[in-house]
C-alpha cells in the first residue's frame, strides 16, 4: 500500500513538473514558435497530462465523478467541445496575443480534454471507443486538409508555410493512427476492451 | 434508470454549454480566424485610430486626421513585397480607377502605408509608387518613422507582421476603410476590389 502510494506521488511529481516546465516561457516560446509545435505537440501534451493526472486520482473519486454524470457520455461530449475549441485557427491566434487565453488554455486542455476522456475511456465498449477514435480521426485529416488547401493564411500567427507543414503533419498522423487503430481491431482479436486499450490509451492522449 | 436520466440531462447541458461557448466565440459562427473575427467587430463598431506621424514618398509629414471629413483607403505593404502587395497594388489600382475622377481626392483618397520604415525611404516609396501606377497625391504613398507609433497602427488595423527569415515579411493584406469620422469602419478582401470601388462610389 505504501509503495503504491509512493509510486503515485511520484508519478504526481513528475506530472507536475512536466505541466510547468510546459509553461516555462522559454519552452512555451520554442513549442509556439511553430504552429506544428503549438497544435500538434503543445496542446496534445497538456492534454495527456490531464489524463495521466486522472489515472492518479482514487478509483473511488473517479467513480464518483462519472456517477455524478450519469455515465461516460457526457465526459466524451465535453472533451470533444474542448478539444475542437483549440482547434480554431482563432483560438490559437488569441493564445498568442493574449496572456489570459493561453491561461485558458493551459487550465481548460488537462481539465476539459485529458482528465473528462480518461474518466470515459474505462467505461466505454468497443463502439464508444471507435466513436472517439472515428471522430478525432477524421477531425485531424479533415483541418489537415483544410491547411493545406486553404487559399489564405488561416492564424494571423503564422506563415503560410508552416500551416502547410502542420497541414501535412496532421493528414500524415491521421492516416497513421488510423492505421494503428485499425491495426489494434484485427491484432487484439476481440477480448474485452481492457485488455489492449493501455496502449492505444497511450497514444490517444498523446494526440489528442 | 435515474443514471439513464442523469446523463441524457448532463450531456444536453454540456452540448448546451459547448455550442453557447462555440457560437459566442465564432461570432455566431461565422468568424473562425482571427481575421474574420476583426473583419466582424469592426461592422459593429468602428475603431477609433492612434496618432501618428506619416511621411509620403516626397517626403511631406502629414497624419491620417489630415484626411477627415473624406473617406481614405488603407492598404499595409512594403515595397520589396514580391508577392502579396503586388496583389494589392492592382486591386489598388482597380479601385482608383472605378472611382469617380471628381471625387478623387476631394471626397476620397488613398494610401499605402509601409511597415519597413527602415528600408521604405521615400525615394523606394515613389519607386513602388510609379510601378503601380499611383499619382503621388490622390493616392499617397508612406511610412510611419517611429516604431512605437507604427505599432500602435498596425494593431489598431489588425495588421500582423512577420519576418519570413529571408529578408521579407508576411503580413495580413486587405484593403481598409477609414470613415469620414477618422474611425476605421471597415475591411474587404483583396481579390474583390471592384464591388468594394463601386459600394464606395455609392456612398460618396
Amino acid at each position: 500500500m505504501n509503495g503504491v502510494r509512493r509510486r503515485r506521488d511520484a508519478a504526481a511529481g513528475a506530472l507536475g513538473a512536466l505541466y510547468l516546465l510546459l509553461a516555462t516561457p522559454p519552452l512555451r516560446a520554442w513549442l509556439e514558435a511553430t504552429m506544428s509545435g503549438h497544435m500538434l505537440v503543445q496542446i496534445p501534451l497538456l492534454a495527456a497530462v490531464g489524463f495521466a493526472a486522472c489515472r492518479l486520482l482514487p478509483a473511488r473519486r473517479q467513480d464518483a465523478l462519472l456517477a455524478a454524470a450519469g455515465g461516460a457520455v457526457p465526459y466524451v461530449v465535453l472533451a470533444t467541445f474542448a478539444s475542437g475549441w483549440w482547434m480554431l485557427p482563432r483560438a490559437l491566434d488569441a493564445a498568442l496575443a493574449s496572456p489570459l487565453v493561453e491561461a485558458a488554455k493551459f487550465a481548460s486542455l488537462p481539465a476539459l480534454v485529458g482528465l473528462p476522456l480518461a474518466l470515459a475511456w474505462r467505461r466505454l465498449g468497443v463502439i464508444g471507443r471507435g466513436f472517439v477514435w472515428t471522430n478525432f480521426i477524421s477531425m485531424l485529416a479533415v483541418l489537415g486538409w483544410l491547411y493545406l488547401a486553404a487559399p489564405l493564411r488561416v492564424c494571423n500567427s503564422y506563415l503560410v508555410d508552416q500551416q502547410q507543414s502542420a497541414g501535412w503533419l496532421m493528414v500524415k498522423l491521421a492516416v497513421l493512427l488510423f492505421a494503428c487503430w485499425l491495426g489494434s481491431l484485427f491484432v487484439g482479436g476481440g477480448p474485452a476492451p481492457h485488455a489492449r486499450a493501455s496502449g492505444c490509451e497511450a497514444d490517444r492522449s498523446a494526440t489528442s | 434508470m435515474a443514471s439513464l436520466a442523469r446523463s441524457v440531462a448532463a450531456t444536453a447541458l454540456v452540448t448546451v454549454l459547448g455550442t453557447g461557448v462555440f457560437c459566442w466565440g465564432t461570432d455566431g459562427f461565422t468568424a473562425y480566424t482571427a481575421e474574420a473575427a476583426r473583419r466582424a467587430d469592426l461592422l459593429r463598431a468602428p475603431r477609433p485610430l492612434p496618432a501618428a506621424v506619416l511621411e509620403d514618398q516626397h517626403g511631406r509629414l502629414f497624419s491620417l486626421d489630415d484626411y477627415r471629413g473624406r473617406l481614405l483607403v488603407v492598404e499595409f505593404i512594403y515595397t520589396r513585397c514580391e508577392t502579396i502587395c503586388r496583389s494589392l497594388g492592382m486591386a489598388f489600382r482597380q479601385i482608383r480607377d472605378r472611382l469617380p475622377a471628381a471625387a478623387l481626392g476631394r471626397e476620397v483618397a488613398l494610401l499605402s502605408i509601409s511597415f519597413d520604415p527602415a528600408r521604405d525611404d521615400p525615394a523606394s516609396l515613389a519607386a513602388y509608387g510609379r510601378s503601380h501606377g499611383a499619382d503621388g497625391e490622390h493616392w499617397r504613398l508612406a511610412r510611419v518613422r517611429d516604431a512605437a507609433q507604427l505599432r500602435a497602427l498596425l494593431d489598431a488595423f489588425g495588421i500582423v507582421v512577420i519576418p519570413d527569415g529571408r529578408g521579407g515579411f508576411e503580413h495580413n493584406a486587405a484593403i481598409h476603410l477609414v470613415g469620414r469620422d477618422g474611425r476605421l469602419a471597415g475591411i474587404d478582401d483583396l481579390d474583390a476590389p471592384v464591388p468594394f470601388a463601386d459600394r464606395l462610389a455609392g456612398t460618396l
